[in-house]
């Protein structure tokens, strides 16, 4: 196990620094960059209010986006986030409105989130169906269950105390607390612990991970596990800002978050990334959206962008490997 | 699935345990139990028109059939199909195109969207599911912003044979599909064509070594799906009279689950288009059985969700089991 963590450190440490040179400098200059170019066209768009909305109205992207990192580092996908998330948001405000105690309300996205996506985690591993399978049928039953049991009904009259966002934490709004911390834990941890290792190994090449002691089953059943965690604390920032939870899944969710996650550098062919470069992304993503209003450009052009943006991204990434590889044959 | 009919040491003859000769019995014996369970089920006015319901899915199963035996994938139909369907409409309405010219402009735009998914997966070696992704992202998204959520209506009145009429009884878009598949099945059965698609698919490298064109085979199957995918947008705007940039979201999980129900390995290699036409009927039956017992339509998708792991996941059983005792 320790040759394994130290194999990994060097390799991989290796690729973060030069990454962090690269991906997550480049994201955190495209993030200032924009907001000077926009600002001059429109100062309103510097105004703090708007910064505001902007950071807090979509730190929840940010958090499903760390534990989107995982999944596409240990070499799987998940497409069924975005309609878990609409689900648990109904589950914890139908909750609320019933009467159970806030904590619990603010617990049970957290669990069952992890419930759901270990079980994902469990079926893609132990009886190694495709993860693209099993969470495209996963989103569908979601999707499904939550229309047909709530009828598309809306969940009003929430309890003052239910809103979790609204809170402060040393001045600093509880959204975005909640984001740095998830990240700078889960950036420190996949970097430094062994299991946070064993999840480059797995993703890297799982024969290789399997020889050298890491178990790629068990890895890719915590890495699914843990998704779902991330997945119910975005849930509960992005649930507890709301007034009126829409009981219907917020639609091209789960493509916001994976775009978020390879704009940020973590690669699609798994074993490389960090979950800093797609929360920086998940903020650029955001920044471009609102841009988008303030220099007049019709909002049902976002998606295009976004959609642009992720291939770019994508096709940068695979050339760039590309090129990495011939040098490594020259050598 | 053409590779195991040479094992030997079978107790019943091959055909019987075929996946598609057990789907079309589980098909009959549905047929048969909703025609008990519901009298207005089984006439023939129902099939043909829930075979005109069906069409698009079908009509977009043929290339995904071809895409997964392949080992490949395409999530970007259904966004190809709203692409598609806003171009036709904004053509013709914006542009002055005639309408045939839009629908032939609708036909272009969506080889063209399969083109650049297929240059991408062939050139840059980008893996499909990736980039079908991020085209889903992208097509979706120009639909939204060509259309700026404005839909289309009031085509001319001949437009609608397409969607709404018959020949000879038959809905034309049914035609036009039965035709088709006879094309894909003789294709993918008979032809160099089809026998390199489970090449690449058993083993893509042993493909190369063998002197096939594992790019350009892949490079026309991924247009192929765009252009499938913009014929059936053709057929969905003329059947429901009016174009919105919402259209065919979705269309991914119902064709991929046809495909995968119908015996084509989601690992690539083996499938047949009979089975997808199998699977893509057995679809269209969940949706139209559990309709007429009163299931609202958003929750049939939760039983085609439950559907698609569930066949892969005996396939993949199954599999293991004959790899076994092999």
């Amino acid at each position: 196990m320790s040759a394994t963590a130290a194999l990994g450190a060097t390799s991989a440490r290796g690729w973060t620094l030069r990454r962090f040179a690269s991906q997550e400098a480049l994201l955190a200059v495209a993030v200032i960059g924009l907001a000077v170019v926009v600002g001059f066209i429109n100062p309103r768009f510097l105004a703090y209010r708007n910064l505001a909305d902007v950071l807090l109205g979509n730190a929840y992207i940010g958090i499903a986006a760390v534990g989107m990192s995982m999944v596409i580092i240990s070499g799987n996908i998940d497409i069924s986030v975005g309609a878990l998330i609409g689900v648990l948001a109904t589950v914890s405000g139908s909750l609320a409105v019933a009467g159970a105690p806030i904590v619990v309300c603010w617990l049970a996205p957290l669990i069952l989130g992890v419930a759901v996506m270990a079980a994902q985690g469990a079926v893609v591993a132990y009886l190694r169906i495709p993860a693209i399978v099993v969470t495209l049928g996963m989103m569908s039953i979601l999707r499904g269950g939550l229309i047909s049991v709530t009828g598309g009904k809306w969940i009003t009259d929430l309890p003052d105390t239910f809103h979790l966002a609204d809170l402060n934490v040393l001045g600093a709004p509880m959204p975005v607390v909640i984001m740095v911390v998830a990240t700078a834990v889960a950036a420190l941890w996949m970097r430094y612990s062994p299991r946070g290792r064993s999840i480059y190994a797995t993703g890297g090449n799982a024969e290789a991970a399997r020889l050298c002691g890491v178990n790629p089953q068990r890895t890719v059943v915590m890495v699914f596990a843990l998704h779902g965690l991330f997945a119910g604390a975005a849930t509960l920032v992005y649930a507890t800002q709301l007034r009126v939870i829409q009981s219907t899944t917020p639609s091209g969710l789960e493509l916001t978050i994976i775009t978020a996650t390879v704009v940020g550098g973590v690669s699609i062919l798994g074993g490389v990334g960090t979950v800093i470069g797609a929360t920086l992304a998940a903020i650029l993503i955001a920044e471009i959206t609102s841009a988008l209003v303030f220099i007049n450009i019709s909002p049902y052009w976002t998606d295009a962008v976004r959609g642009a943006l992720i291939i770019a991204t994508v096709i940068a990434d695979i050339m760039r490997r590309q090129r990495r590889a011939a040098r490594g044959w020259k050598k | 699935m053409s590779l195991a009919i040479e094992t030997p040491g079978r107790k019943l003859p091959r055909w019987v345990t075929r996946h598609e000769t057990m789907l079309a019995l589980i098909l009959a014996i549905a047929l048969l139990a909703l025609g008990a369970f519901n009298d207005r089920f089984l006439t023939v006015d129902n099939l043909l028109n829930q075979g005109r319901l069906m069409t698009e899915i079908g009509l977009i199963a043929l290339p995904m059939t071809f895409v997964i035996i392949t080992g490949g994938i395409d999530l970007s139909v259904g966004a190809i199909v709203g692409l598609c369907a806003i171009m036709l409409g904004y053509s013709w309405k914006y542009f002055g195109f005639p309408l045939p010219l839009a629908i032939l402009f609708a036909l272009a735009v969506g080889g063209a969207a399969g083109l650049v998914n297929g240059l991408v997966i062939t050139r840059i070696k980008v893996p499909p599911l990736i980039m079908t992704i991020a085209t889903l992202a992208l097509y979706r998204g120009l639909a939204e912003g060509v259309s700026q959520a404005h839909s289309v209506r009031n085509y001319p009145e001949w437009f609608y044979i397409l969607g709404q009429g018959s020949v000879l009884g038959v809905p034309t878009q049914l035609v036009i599909l039965i035709v088709l598949v006879v094309i894909a099945g003789v294709a993918l059965d008979r032809t160099t064509f089809g026998r390199t698609l489970y090449a690449i698919g058993s083993n893509e490298t042993a493909a190369r070594f063998s002197a096939l064109n594992v790019d350009r085979t892949k490079l026309v199957i991924y247009t192929l799906s765009g252009l499938a995918s913009a014929l059936a947008a053709v057929v969905l705007v003329s059947r429901v009279t009016t174009t919105r940039m919402d259209m065919g979201m979705g269309y991914e999980l119902d064709v991929i689950a046809a495909v995968v129900l119908g015996g084509t390995s989601i690992f690539g290699g083996s499938g047949t288009i009979w089975g997808t036409v199998i699977g893509v009927a057995m679809i269209q039956l969940l949706k139209n059985g559990l309709a007429l017992t009163g299931v609202k339509g958003d929750a049939t998708i939760i039983v085609i969700g439950v559907a698609l792991i569930l066949s892969v996941l005996i396939a993949s059983s199954m599999q293991r089991r004959r790899d076994q005792s092999a």
